[in-house]
């Protein structure tokens, strides 16, 4: 990962996001780990087993989503109305759509670009296009949400 | 009687030998109620046909073979065959080899007996025997009588033999042995003349040309397939028909076949074989009931079918028009004799098509075999498609209205050989018919078949309106023939659909995304789903739902928003949704309904709307968003201008572009420069992205124009100004014109007005300009501005409160009609004038420029970027 890439595109938000990345990275990851691009697949994804704290639960809408930048991948967190938590990669895999400005629901969010369909606990498309990567995520504590790639 | 146990052609697949068969052959008086040998039933099918082997086969299917011991007698020596296709024998364009349906093999790997070439004489219900030509006498648990249609030869002098025999040069339509016998004859003749002028008629006169035959076509009513098409459409036929050299003589009465003595040492016709005339000579011509005489060499008699009931009347069954069968499709007299194909009458019917066929034999197996004793075959509604003599033609139902208040549409082009029309009665199809171009059979048969609702514009019936894909119906079009153009779907993926089980129109859109980008492929996506269901399309019920995630259509599920004060999507799913659980793609439509009702007092749920209205802008394919300011009317300034030139440079704005409703679009904005954007512009939001009013586009008007009758462009900014970014289930695009040149395109606009001389408007609605194109139609022409306005407002309310969720006008006028919205919002027939502008008018109140957000975000991190490590923009800098 590149620090100039993401401070030139990262809003203040998603520069925290990179920050508590990047000390994660240094905890956890294994050198030369970034060299992935783009998001990762249900079966691809780089995994590490790391444990990452992104920031505040506070600072997702309720029923909405907000983008991380972890560990070099992308990643997209879900506050559900029912309660629960859901990271899943932030790139749609059929035409790289930002799935955080997804409508969702407690099973699913639709790209806004083109509407595939994916399920949020599976990352499995309902319409056809490749799976997502689904990442465990947790809030720790402190109200810290906490994301394991 | 002498009863004997008979030897198969073919061996059965048991391998019992003759020896084995005839010890075990008893008296069937004797052993009739008994269960033979190995436990099976013993099913007797007299009729080697299409219906009688159907039904064989359907019992097979349902694991009849160890339940039934099965004989087949057919008249005719060989398998089944497709009669149908003999007139592409004739015709040369199939083999007999490949209108074989079923051959020996199939007989004896199945296990059946064919005894083929044997006439069934005789039928002894009491005996439970049938016998044959040849003396001898088959025992039956069960039987199934088959046997189908002769021709019929009509009582013309001349035509036929004290015993029935053809003379020499006449022939039947109806076996492969007359095929082959005219086929034989035909060579080295130079006329002939087809008795009949149906569809085997026609088929028959098209095959003999093949010969190099001057064919004539003697039809004694007035009208080519008189039993399908009225007079104007026979008279279409007709036209084409003698385009292909064919001479027809319509209301022709033959009085008499003219004979010549036959000639010895024909050597063109072998002996015993039909068209030799068995010495009662030769045909040479025909007498009219008129006196004039048409010398031909060969006739053909294809005047109609008349079912084969004789076995029945020997059995002593119930014979009207065929042998009377009860809805398992068994004769009304005996439980143990079942009827199938075009000698079965069935509630007054008998059916001459395969489709109806096919049906019953269905029924008659799922019966017989016990698999469901409940089947019941209720009659078929019966629709033909198919090319008479080159001409495509498709007939169902009624050729014309019987009821004084039955409605027609007829469509009438007779220089390009088209025909068209339609019979409804209450508000459904009950008869069709399509000559030339049958594109639209496929959704007419549905709508045929199963009573479906019809359009309002009755014209869609008859032609696809508006459609790129329109000439090119859903059977005829290729495999990979792409049917959406937005999401690449070809024909072959949905009927894969289909064919995979999908039998649900929203079903097969969701799974293939055909239909799903722009839309306006979604009638031919329905076709084609209906055509590969083959009318086996299953009713949606979320069709007519608002919402799909929650069970009601528009109305009621206003209706109880109010009445439960939903004021909130979570509160709508939690109150009306199954299980209340929520629904993502329900979320959008909700939201819209929501402030529709509630105006000011709803309350917004940020993750309710889509992301273009959480951020107002549009989201482009990189991420980045378009920003396209309030210009009312078109109309700016340079002082604008100028923000506008100095915001695109200080953000690097990938592309400045000039929009067809006559703003300016800053594109490729990142997300969190929105708010900053908009702070710089010093602009209202153009609303350039929702669900939503967006524009007004107008011309110069009367200030500069010499042609201007009206001040298009005061009226247009006034329109805009006041109703702009109101929430509507579709965009809404107006325009005002200052003359009727109409070069703001007032015509296919949402809403367009048209100044008119002497101070006037026209007001037209409905109209489109996109994917879809369509006039509008004219609401009302008023005498001022301030009446335009009313009416706009009043319009669009109405529409707001009674479109389906993406609906657009150009839909809605046409749906709810121009006259009811008319009576609405011109005359105020229901009284809900005053209701409907005021509530407009709440929330015109209501209405806040969203981007004024720019100084208090609406939810944290509302413009924060959704893709941290993309640089953005993606796009090509211009």
């Amino acid at each position: 990962m590149s620090a100039t890439d993401t401070t030139t595109s990262a809003t203040m938000d998603a520069a925290i996001a990179t920050t508590s990345a990047m000390r994660a990275e240094t905890t956890g990851a294994g050198p030369g780990s970034g060299a992935r691009a783009g998001a990762g697949t249900a079966s691809g994804a780089r995994r590490t087993g790391a444990v990452h704290r992104l920031g505040p639960v506070a600072e997702i809408p309720v029923g909405e989503a907000r983008a991380y930048a972890v560990d070099g991948q992308q990643i997209a967190v879900f506050r559900l109305r029912g309660g629960g938590l859901r990271a899943v990669d932030a790139v749609c895999p059929h035409a790289g759509g930002p799935l955080a400005d997804g409508q969702s629901d407690d099973a699913v969010v639709i790209c806004p670009l083109h509407a595939h369909v994916f399920d949020l606990s599976t990352g499995e498309s309902a319409s056809g296009a490749e799976p997502l990567g689904c990442y465990p995520v947790g809030l720790a504590a402190d109200g810290t949400l906490e994301v394991t790639v | 009687m002498t009863i004997t146990e008979n030897t198969p052609i073919t061996p059965s697949r048991t391998g019992t030998s003759p020896a084995a068969k005839a010890i075990s052959a008893v008296p069937a008086q004797r052993e009739h109620r008994q269960t033979p040998a190995g436990g099976r039933q013993r099913l007797v099918v007299v009729g080697n046909g299409m219906a009688g082997i159907r039904a064989v086969e359907e019992i097979l299917a349902r694991g009849g073979a160890d339940l039934f011991e099965v004989t087949v007698f057919g008249d005719e020596p060989y398998g089944n065959y497709n009669r149908i296709l003999l007139s592409n024998v004739l015709a040369g364009a199939d083999t007999e080899d490949e209108i074989f349906l079923n051959t020996p093999e199939w007989y004896t790997d199945n296990g059946i007996r064919l005894r083929a070439g044997t006439r069934v004489t005789g039928l002894d219900r009491y005996a439970r025997v049938v016998a044959t030509e040849d003396g001898t006498v088959t025992p039956y648990d069960k039987l199934i009588i088959a046997t189908g249609s002769r021709s019929f030869i009509p009582p013309i002098k001349g035509l036929t033999g004290p015993d029935g025999q053809l003379p020499g040069g006449v022939f039947a339509f109806r076996t492969i042995d007359d095929c082959r016998s005219m086929i034989a004859f035909a060579g080295g003749r130079r006329t002939a003349a087809v008795i009949g002028g149906g569809l085997l008629g026609l088929e028959a006169a098209r095959g003999l040309q093949t010969y190099g035959l001057e064919v004539h076509v003697i039809d004694a009513a007035p009208t080519l397939m008189n039993q399908q098409l009225c007079a104007e459409a026979g008279g279409i036929l007709r036209r084409g028909v003698e385009e292909l050299g064919i001479t027809v003589h319509p209301g022709a009465r033959t009085a008499q076949v003219l004979l010549a003595a036959d000639e010895t040492g024909d050597g063109e016709t072998d002996g015993g074989a039909a068209g030799d005339g068995g010495g009662l000579g030769r045909a040479v011509g025909l007498e009219f009931a008129d006196g004039t005489r048409l010398d031909v060499d060969m006739i053909v008699v294809a005047a109609g079918i008349r079912p084969n009931v004789d076995v029945g009347l020997r059995g002593g069954l119930t014979v009207e028009r065929g042998i009377v069968t009860d809805d398992q499709m068994r004769s009304v007299d005996d439980p143990d004799v079942y009827v199938v194909g075009e000698c079965a009458q069935h509630r007054g019917q008998v059916y001459g098509l395969v489709a109806p066929l096919w049906e019953q034999a269905t029924v008659l197996a799922e019966h017989i075999t016990g698999v469901n004793p409940d089947a019941a075959y209720h009659g078929s509604k019966t629709a033909t498609k198919l090319k008479v003599a080159g001409v495509a033609v498709a007939a169902m139902g009624l050729k014309d209205a019987e009821h004084p208040d039955d409605e027609v549409v007829r469509f009438v082009e007779p220089r390009q050989g088209v025909y068209k029309s339609v019979v409804i009665r209450d508000g459904k199809l009950v008869g069709a018919t399509l000559l030339g171009d049958t594109a639209k059979s496929a959704s007419l048969i549905q709508a045929f078949d199963h009573g479906l609702p019809l359009p309002e514009e009755r014209l869609k019936l008859l032609f696809d309106i508006g459609l790129p894909a329109a000439e090119v119906g859903a059977a005829e079009m290729a495999d990979e023939a792409q049917v959406c153009n937005c999401n690449g779907v070809s024909k072959g993926k949905i009927v894969a659909c289909v064919k995979g089980g999908m039998k649900t129109v929203p079903g097969v859109m969701n799974a293939t995304r055909a239909g799903k980008g722009c839309g306006s492929c979604k009638t031919l996506v329905k076709e084609i789903v209906e055509w590969a269901a083959d009318g086996d399309v299953e009713d949606d019920p979320s069709a007519n739902w608002y919402v799909p995630g929650v069970p009601m259509d528009k109305p009621t599920l206003m209706a109880a928003v109010r009445e439960q004060e939903l004021r909130s999507v979570s509160a709508v799913f939690a109150a009306l949704a199954p299980d209340g659980r929520e629904d993502a793609a329900s979320k959008m439509a909700l939201t819209s309904l929501l402030r529709i009702v509630w105006g000011g007092d709803f309350v917004d749920e940020r993750d309710g709307r889509f992301i273009n209205d959480r951020v107002h802008a549009n989201i482009q394919k990189d991420g980045t968003f378009s920003v396209v300011p309030m210009i009312a009317g078109g109309v700016t300034s340079p002082d604008e201008l100028r923000r506008i030139a100095d915001v695109a440079e200080k953000y690097s704005v990938p592309m400045v572009k000039i929009t067809g409703g006559q703003r300016i679009d800053l594109l490729g904005v990142r997300k969190e420069d929105l708010p900053k954007v908009w702070a710089d512009l010093d602009m209202p939001s153009g609303h350039a992205y929702g669900k939503s009013f967006r524009t007004v586009k107008t011309c110069v008007g009367k200030d500069f124009c010499r042609f201007g009758v009206g001040d298009s462009t005061a009226l247009g900014v006034a329109i805009e100004q006041r109703y702009h970014g109101l929430e509507s289930p579709g965009k809404l695009k107006l325009a005002v014109n200052g003359c009727p040149r109409n070069c703001a395109e007032g015509l296919i606009k949402d809403v367009g007005v048209v100044a008119i001389d002497g101070g006037r408007w026209e007001i037209y609605i409905g109209g489109a300009g996109g994917a879809h194109v369509r006039k509008g139609d004219l609401l009302a022409t008023v005498d001022s501005p301030e009446e335009v306005m009313t009416l706009t407002g009043r319009f669009l309310q109405y529409y707001r409160e009674n479109g389906k969720w993406l609906e657009r006008t150009y839909t809605f006028v046409p749906r709810v009609g121009i006259e009811k919205i008319r009576a609405v919002v011109v005359d105020d027939t229901e009284g809900i004038a005053a209701d409907l502008d005021a509530r407009i008018q709440e929330s015109i109140d209501a209405y806040r420029d969203p981007w004024l957000e720019r100084d208090e975000p609406a939810t944290p991190g509302q413009f924060r970027a959704s893709l941290p490590l993309v640089s953005l923009p993606r796009v090509p800098v211009r």
